[in-house]
């Protein structure tokens, strides 16, 4: 059977069999290909894929405690934190060490600032510690260091440092989650309403996001309508007053909403001068979630009609005039006919600026107030001052999971392929 | 031809004469806060240094604002490209805290005073980490526009007086200073207020005060947003760095006032990146850029105070508006009648629960 195959397997000109042959030539054309995009995948790996795997392992990463302190971490395995009782001796002896070498690298006052993310108090007591750890120099230990800051006599002290020596955390998770630790019993608790904030900020962002979104389709959808009616030679001159502000520095953008909204500001002068508002009446329109919601609009609306357009585009006039001559009513043909042809760009429209939103901190944190921040604003409040990288990142971590959960929503509801950018 | 060669000849070497002579001169990379604080620093110090020492160019980065992290980033990238940087006092705490800069020997690395006293003693308490070189003394206080008020303000707790004086404030959108402010107008003794902010009813009790004029307040992030929010007549009221407030005042001649009482100091001044690569140099620099005529000099150009006690009576007058500047420094003893210094021991332990606190508090 099989011999028989062979003998009537076709062969090329030079008497290779053609099967041989052809898999040669694929294979050439994949490796070009695969060369062709590996400066992009490269790229992709080193720009995309690298940072945010270091963001997953910053939001985790514990590993501080067991460099600086590997003995103690060690020793108080042993200890039973509920057992009412301080550590022994031994974890005291290696505690003074490990500061004493930790004080001659520098990095006691590192240490410090970790703990101190998990219970306030820790910065200095670290500090302190440093600067006098060095007149321990004979046991007993324990009455040294107790000595040198009493908060080394709490038990509390040494349950913090306990529950947070292993190499990975989840205390950034939980600070990111609203919940908190209470290290005197190792529960897990959820923080009352009132000092609730990562909540509080994603489900706002979430929500202004989606209303922002919704904003620049109800104006960008007639816009794009009219944009794609007219003839090319005007609608590119149009084109390039909707990509105008594009090209105008985001900052300068949001500014001039400032100028404009303000309580004594343009638009509020005028309708005092119309006579809708008095004095007193001024409205507030900036430095809260109307500020953030005005100012954003304008900024994303490019995106929602530049996707909205193409696709409008493509649409041929003649099926709405055939549905028209047809019968229906211009509005029912054009819900019937013309409004489903547009799915695919207000999709890609929707999820563009929806993304986009979802992410944004420079204008809210500009026009927001109080009442129109996001949490990117935390997030940047986290990697730039408090240096509190590892609760910035878990916030990043959990922002990216909501951004894949909607684009899976939307693969669910509408399909992923049914998306025109363009 | 002979003439192309010749031209191609000459631009080759002047190309190349120009990148010798370039890598000869030692660049110094100095990161400030930019605007008028750098020409403040580029007038007093960088360019009396240059035109002394022929061999190093000062480059002027204005990224103080994002310093902390960035500095981390670099030293995590194992490439540190700055060779000083000019940070807040709690800014330096903290990057000394992270051993992202070096612990400075004062007394060796720094001139003594022009009176002759140690730079420790010079610069008395204002040495508030090891690693941190003191240059100003600046302050927050409040600005308020007089034209919108009845009477005078005279007190931060008019601040609070709704009844008094209507209309919008500014606030920084920090606890910092905020929560101090509150306790001293609820009647606590400002000597006590950080052992009150240290508990949990105290926190609550700030923030109550606050409360009672969180709905007539405008948050600000950038300094220069209140300067700006008073020009517009959108606050009555509102607190920023005091520097910004005297060019508001002095050189744009807006109809605003100064609002001194409890002002809280801080401190700004210069760190060295533990990773920077022209250390040498930057040691001598700072010699001469600290020494007691450079910080009286700088005051010249902005009005924050010098961190030396030997250069506060050589302050002059303005180098361009011509007015006596010693009335307009926070360490002035008439603007000085009450005052807080910034408790950075506090706030390096506090900072980031009260933030969080604070926030909580402004989502509410």
């Amino acid at each position: 059977m099989e011999k028989n195959q062979e003998n009537i397997s076709l062969v090329t000109a030079d008497g290779t069999p053609l099967k041989i042959s052809l898999a040669r030539a694929q294979r050439r054309s994949k490796i070009i290909a695969f060369l062709m995009v590996f400066p992009l995948l490269l790229f992709i790996t080193i720009a995309f894929i690298g940072p945010i795997a270091d963001m997953l392992m910053l939001s985790v990463d514990n590993s501080i405690v067991k460099k600086i302190l590997p003995k103690s971490a060690e020793a108080l395995q042993k200890w039973d934190e509920y057992s009412g009782q301080l550590p022994d001796e031994e974890v005291f002896a290696a505690i003074v060490e490990e500061i004493k070498q930790a004080k001659a690298s520098k990095q006691h006052t590192k240490i410090g600032s970790r703990f101190n993310y998990e219970s306030s108090g820790f910065s200095s007591l670290f500090r302190k510690t440093g600067r006098k750890v060095k007149k321990i120099k004979s046991p007993p230990f324990k009455d040294g260091l107790i000595k040198a800051d009493k908060r080394w006599g709490e038990i509390y002290t040494w349950q913090v440092i306990k529950q947070n020596s292993s190499n990975y955390t989840d205390g950034y998770y939980l600070a990111a989650l609203d919940f908190k630790r209470e290290f005197s019993s190792g529960n897990i608790k959820s923080l009352e309403s009132k000092d609730s904030i990562y909540l509080k900020l994603f489900f706002r962002t979430i929500l202004l996001s989606t209303l922002i979104t919704f904003l620049t389709f109800v104006i960008g959808f007639p816009l794009s309508y009219m944009l794609s009616s007219v003839s090319t030679r005007i609608s590119n001159i149009l084109i390039i007053f909707v990509l105008l502000p594009f090209w105008t520095s985001l900052l300068v953008r949001t500014t001039s909403w400032i100028a404009l909204l303000q309580q004594e500001g343009v638009i509020n002068d005028f309708l005092l001068l119309v006579g809708f508002i008095n004095e007193d009446g001024r409205l507030a329109m900036i430095h809260n979630a109307t500020g953030t919601v005005v100012a954003m609009t304008h900024i994303l609306l490019p995106f929602m009609v530049l996707p909205l357009f193409s696709v409008m585009k493509t649409i041929p006039k003649s099926y709405v005039r055939a549905a028209i001559s047809l019968g229906a009513h211009p509005w029912k043909a054009f819900w019937k006919i013309y409004f489903p042809n547009t799915g695919p760009g207000i999709g890609a429209g929707s999820i563009l600026v929806f993304i986009l939103a979802i992410g944004y901190y420079i204008t809210p944190a500009l026009v927001g107030g109080s009442s129109g921040t996001f949490i990117s604003n935390r997030i940047a409040y986290h990697i730039s001052s408090s240096l509190n990288w590892g609760l910035g990142s878990a916030i990043g971590v959990i922002l990216l999971g909501i951004v894949l959960l909607f684009f899976v929503l939307y693969h669910r509801i509408v399909g992923i392929n049914n998306m025109k950018l363009g | 031809m002979n003439y192309f060669m010749r031209t191609i000849m000459s631009i080759t070497a002047f190309v190349v004469v120009g990148m010798v002579s370039q890598a000869m001169a030692t660049e110094l990379v100095v990161v400030s806060w930019g605007g008028a604080y750098t020409a403040s620093q580029q007038n007093a110090y960088h360019q009396p240094y240059m035109d002394r020492t022929p061999g190093v160019k000062i480059v002027n980065d204005d990224s103080a604002g994002s310093a902390v992290a960035k500095l981390r980033a670099m030293k995590q990238a194992g490439n540190t490209t700055w060779d000083l940087v000019d940070a807040v006092a709690s800014d330096a705490m903290m990057l000394c805290d992270e051993g992202l800069v070096d612990e400075i020997d004062h007394n060796s690395v720094l001139a003594n005073g022009a009176d002759g006293s140690s730079a420790t003693e010079d610069f008395g308490d204002f040495i508030v980490s090891p690693c941190f070189i003191p240059q100003i003394v600046y302050s927050t206080t409040f600005g308020y526009r007089k034209d919108k008020v009845s009477r005078p303000m005279k007190s931060v707790c008019d601040v609070f007086d709704l009844k008094s004086f209507p209309g919008k404030r500014s606030l920084e959108k920090k606890p910092i200073n905020n929560l101090e402010w509150a306790l001293i107008c609820d009647g606590v003794s400002p000597s006590k207020v950080y052992d009150v902010l240290g508990t949990d009813a105290g926190v609550r009790r700030a923030l109550a005060k606050l409360d009672t004029i969180k709905s007539s307040v405008v948050w600000w992030t950038a300094g220069a947003q209140t300067p700006q929010l008073l020009a517009d007549g959108e606050v009555v009221v509102g607190s920023t760095y005091n520097g910004r407030l005297f060019a508001l005042i002095e050189e744009q001649k807006q109809p605003v006032a100064m609002l001194w009482d409890w002002q809280v100091f801080d401190l700004d001044g210069w760190v060295v990146p533990s990773e920077g690569k022209n250390k040498a140099e930057v040691m001598k620099y700072l010699r001469f850029a600290t020494d007691t005529q450079r910080l009286a000099d700088q005051a010249k150009f902005i009005s924050y105070g010098p961190t030396r006690a030997s250069s506060a009576p050589m302050v002059g007058n303005h180098a361009k508006l011509g007015i006596a500047m010693a009335p307009h420094m926070p360490t002035d003893p008439n603007n000085a009648k009450t005052t807080l210094l910034f408790n950075y021991e506090f706030w390096a332990d506090n900072r980031d629960d009260l933030d969080a606190k604070f926030n909580a508090w402004l989502l509410k």
